[in-house]
């Protein structure tokens, strides 16, 4: 297997002679996309499993008995306005106003308590009435789908205090920003996974 | 590490992170607005029983949920068929797909297993005690 | 079945003195493991070796090293999945005519219960991961995966988990519910104790390494192309890659979710799997089966796409059909989401669900009979070498086909109705896995491993290997096909008709066989690392190839590349060799690379603390790791500067040294 020795100008075609480095994280958002996906699809699990055990009571209470409309309209709202707030945190980190960013952070992860608080309200709620996850299959799913998702949010406002603490240490540097954009896919898609919560689990349950 | 850099523009996204995921303040109150509104009308729906047949019901805040998380999609997350080359669509269209084929297959096979298997024949057979 | 209230200390949780086993035969077992522990731990610490192991390879990032210890993962845990084969062989040969044999139904039940999620979860899916943690940027030009550190700690998430498997032999008991864990009978209930805890645990820890890394190849392939490299420009062990990469980050998560619910009815007393309160077991086959079929894809894509590569090198040609290929492998991974019910034909959903299933599983096996062509066609008019990659491709495609038809033969509702859960389906599956992953998996190293070390395998014994493994397997198998048309079924301990010990006895020295050529093949391996100077290879191309790993030295220096190379046809590296490509001699410059890191190992050890507390439920053990493992993560994110240049200098050296190295060849060979 000889190799001649040609003109560079052939190496020059086949060998990249004047590359420069790639800027780090070209591939974190795509990456952190395709695990959004797979999340997504542990959500589709815990809705087939609500879709094919949601109907089976075991005698016990039912959504009629148990889901109060107005608090889940609530806490809907709470989580829609932390999206938005989110949205204005990206804003001003893309203008570079570190202070601003940091503000809307901070008030994006109060609305998100703010959900939690009222979730884990109704649960504690629930349970004191005797619906625990233990009752029937129902109580088993309902309690598992919101719940991850709840873990979900929660994990997602560790992550933010976690943020606002290296945004205050070192600025909105690339690496920094990067992440505050992972958190925004993330926060926007338990959005999104709500959305097929209070239509299929609550607002289809008081339809059942 | 290095990433290899664009020559021959082989599909390997536009950006490193500079024109994807950026949206404009009309995008987000856009967003919210027909957010606001797409979280309104089910909610007032089935609370108000406006529609007498349940069916209905459930088929229309169905569609609501449905654009509304094309809303979300488009306004929060910045989804477009260019972001990462293509490749964003293609996984989020990918997953959808998989998502109908499980949700709808289980739900079929379990619907035939519970009407074959179960005692009462039906899963409304559950309803009863244990 | 009510247990008899289960002994529990704050301290230990229920990690007692009966944790400790006292079956003669799991004892020895431990002496012996323990003992040679110690010894290779004493050995380690004698030579003084924990430093560089440590540095140079628990925590590098380094795709190559990374992909080289999955290897020596699943080699050491495919020696105890076969064992656990060995005594399931001798243990049916002998229990007949009144004998128990000589294992009890509690240590059976957990023999073909680990055997099958260690070969699966530990070896193919180890090996696999391996194969394409190795190649897979090679192959594209690049110098690394897109996420080095998640590479890392994937690694030791999944040796975690098997660190727990291999854990309940000795700690506790395993389950013994077969592979997958079917509830009621994986439930509270009947399954009271640890065993189906560390099923659960192990298989959750190393799926979180499973799914980032799957992740983590897709990423890759996608945005680490080199210059040039469309998508229909890749080799095609890359495009299997990519589509098993796909499957695994779709199905892996439904596994997770379904382990999520089997540990929520074992530890919380939720009813989505129990006979009463509303739960429905058969919704868990359902769920496990929607993760269960992809899974076998995931192991066999990256196989065919290993036996393409090699097709097509040692035929000398441009691998026939490239195109029809990828639209294959493209239409397997979409159509393997379409499946599923075969796996359960018999529970009762009806012949309208059944046909629908039974159709499609037929379909699917069209597009891998057109792979199976597409080689053919490649090897039509070659002239072949039949070196031992190209052996084991033949045996794969004798073996494999076999296996395939006896699939369809399954695919029909009716005829499964006679054949499920006999031995027969124990035959297919074992010939596809074995005609298919095993023997690709021996191919691929045979072919690879010149390129990782710098030497080649020594073929006589690798010859000796293959042969014993070819016979063995159709001795050990056949028996059973026969048996299945019988109607024997499987997982049986003792036998009450005693004209089917004769195929036993067969199948056991079948089994003793492929034992003789598994043998074979670590002599092989011993033997040609002792004399690897005399099969040292320089040129780093040794088979005459046509992808671009092969353009580097063996082994390739850490960077791969000193330049990106760029990308003008399919079979790039035979491309640049026909039109003469000289390398770059000077003009070096540093190069990017990642720092190694030791988190990932902390991390995963953390984790396997905490499965391991959660299983023996030491509750506070788990709360206490659990937050360590949270404070660890959060600190790693902390460190901000994980990567280095290598200086433009050291890259000046070790490619003139490459230089001198090719020189000196064709100085020889002038």
């Amino acid at each position: 297997m000889s190799q001649s020795v040609l003109p560079p100008a052939l190496t020059g075609r086949y060998y990249d002679l004047h590359e420069h480095d790639h800027p780090e994280g070209g591939s974190t958002m795509l990456g952190f996309w395709i695990y959004l996906m797979s999340d997504c699809l542990i959500f589709a699990m815990l809705f087939a499993a609500f879709g094919v055990l949601g109907g089976n009571l075991a005698a016990g209470p039912g959504p009629k008995d148990l889901f109060d409309l107005p608090l889940v309209a609530l806490n809907t709202s709470m989580l829609l306005f932390s999206s938005i707030t989110y949205g204005f945190a990206m804003l001003a980190m893309q203008r570079g106003q570190k202070g601003q960013t940091q503000l809307w952070l901070l008030i994006t992860g109060l609305f998100g308590a703010a959900f939690l608080g009222i979730e884990l309200y109704e649960f504690s709620h629930l349970i004191h009435e005797g619906a625990t996850p233990q009752r029937s299959a129902f109580l088993s799913s309902f309690f598992t789908l919101v719940g991850t998702h709840g873990l979900h949010v929660t994990f997602g406002l560790v992550w933010l205090t976690v943020l606002m603490v290296q945004v205050g240490q070192r600025g909105l540097i690339a690496a920094n920003k990067r992440r505050l954009m992972c958190l925004s896919l993330f926060w926007h898609f338990l959005d999104v996974v709500w959305i097929g919560v209070f239509t299929f689990v609550y607002l289809m349950g008081m339809l059942r | 590490m290095s990433a290899a850099h664009d020559v021959h523009g082989h599909g390997h996204g536009q950006g490193h992170g500079h024109d994807e995921g950026h949206g404009s303040l009309r995008d987000y109150v856009w967003g919210f607005a027909l957010s606001v509104i797409l979280t309104a009308v089910p909610f007032w729906l089935v609370m108000s029983g406006a529609i007498a047949d349940k069916g209905t019901t459930a088929l229309v805040i169905t569609g609501f949920a449905a654009v509304q998380i094309v809303v979300h999609m488009i306004f929060f997350l910045h989804m477009n068929a260019r972001a990462e080359g293509g490749w964003n669509l293609l996984a989020l269209l990918f997953t959808v797909v998989l998502v109908v084929i499980v949700l709808s297959g289980s739900l079929w096979v379990m619907y035939h297993l519970n009407h074959n298997m179960m005692p009462q024949g039906t899963m409304q057979g559950m309803e009863q005690a244990p | 079945m009510t247990p008899a209230e289960p002994h529990w200390s704050f301290l230990l949780g229920r990690l007692g003195p009966d944790a400790i086993p006292t079956e003669p035969i799991v004892l020895a077992t431990f002496a012996v493991v323990a003992l040679g522990g110690v010894a290779l731990l004493a050995a380690l610490t004698w030579f003084r070796l924990w430093g560089y192991l440590w540095k140079e390879w628990f925590t590098s990032v380094d795709h190559k090293k990374i992909g080289i210890m999955y290897m020596v993962l699943g080699l050491v845990m495919f020696l105890r999945g076969f064992a656990d084969a060995l005594m399931m062989r001798i243990q049916q040969a002998i229990a007949f005519n009144g004998s128990e044999g000589y294992l009890n139904a509690h240590h059976y039940d957990q023999i073909f219960t680990a055997h099958g999620v260690i070969m699966i979860f530990f070896v193919a899916m180890p090996f696999v991961t391996g194969l394409m943690n190795y190649v897979v940027p090679l192959q594209i030009g690049a110098r690394d995966v897109s996420f080095p550190f998640l590479n890392n700690f994937s690694f030791w998430m999944t040796a975690s988990g098997a660190a727990l498997v291999m854990a309940s032999l000795f700690v506790g008991e395993f389950a013994q519910t077969g592979w997958l864990a079917y509830p009621p009978l994986s439930g509270l209930a009947y399954s009271p104790n640890v065993g189906v805890d560390y099923y659960i645990w192990s298989l959750q820890i190393a799926g979180v390494g499973t799914t980032l890394s799957g992740i983590n190849l897709i990423a890759t392939i996608v945005k680490m192309r080199a210059p040039g490299m469309t998508m229909m420009r890749m080799p095609v062990f890359t495009w299997t890659s990519l589509c098993t990469n796909v499957l695994i980050v779709a199905s892996f998560p439904v596994l997770t979710a379904v382990l999520v619910l089997l540990s929520l009815d074992r530890y919380v007393g939720t009813n989505f799997f129990t006979n009463d309160f509303g739960g429905s077991p058969m919704m868990y086959v359902n769920l496990i089966w929607i993760w269960g079929h992809p899974e076998v894809y995931i192991l066999i894509l990256p196989i065919f796409g290993v036996f393409s590569e090699i097709t097509s090198t040692f035929s000398g040609k441009r691998l026939f059909g490239y195109s029809s290929m990828v639209y294959a492998t493209v239409v397997i991974t979409i159509l393997s989401y379409l499946v599923w019910l075969h796996h359960f034909f018999t529970m009762g959903s009806g012949a309208s669900v059944n046909s629908f299933f039974g159709i499609t599983t037929m379909v699917i096996s069209i597009p891998t009979g057109a792979k199976m062509f597409n080689w053919l066609f490649t090897m039509y008019r070659a002239r072949i070498r039949f070196d031992l990659p190209m052996m084991w491709t033949v045996a794969f495609m004798l073996t494999f086909v076999i296996g395939g038809m006896t699939g369809v033969m399954l695919a029909v509702p009716p005829a499964d109705f006679v054949l499920h859960n006999s031995l027969f389906l124990i035959a297919h599956f074992h010939n596809v896995i074995i005609g298919g992953v095993v023997f690709g998996v021996f191919a691929a190293i045979n072919y690879w491993w010149p390129k990782a070390f710098g030497f080649r395998l020594e073929p006589f014994w690798g010859k000796v290997s293959f042969w014993c493994w070819v016979v063995g397997f159709w001795m050990a198998f056949t028996p059973l096909y026969v048996m299945g048309l019988m109607g024997v079924t499987r997982r049986m301990r003792v036998f009450d008709d005693p004209s089917l010990q004769i195929w036993f006895q067969i199948a056991a020295a079948g089994a003793f066989l492929i034992a003789l050529g598994i043998v074979a093949m670590l002599i092989q391996y011993t033997v040609s690392i002792l004399r690897r100077d005399e099969l040292r290879d320089e040129t780093g191309d040794p088979w005459n190839a046509r992808t671009l790993e092969w353009s580097t030295s063996s082994p390739p220096p850490a960077y791969n590349f000193a330049f990106t190379p760029i990308v003008h046809d399919l079979d790039a590296w035979e491309d640049m060799k026909r039109a003469g490509v000289a390398r770059p001699v000077d003009g070096f410059r540093p190069i990017h690379m990642p720092k190694n890191t030791g988190a990932g190992v902390i991390l995963a050890g953390i984790s396997a603390v905490c499965g391991f507390a959660l299983i023996w439920h030491i509750w506070w053990l788990a709360v206490a790791s659990f937050g360590a493992l949270l404070i660890t993560a959060i600190a790693h994110t902390f460190n901000y500067r994980r990567d280095f240049h290598i200086p433009a200098e050291t890259v000046a050296e070790t490619e003139a040294t490459r230089a001198r190295q090719l020189a000196a060849l064709e100085g020889a060979s002038a």
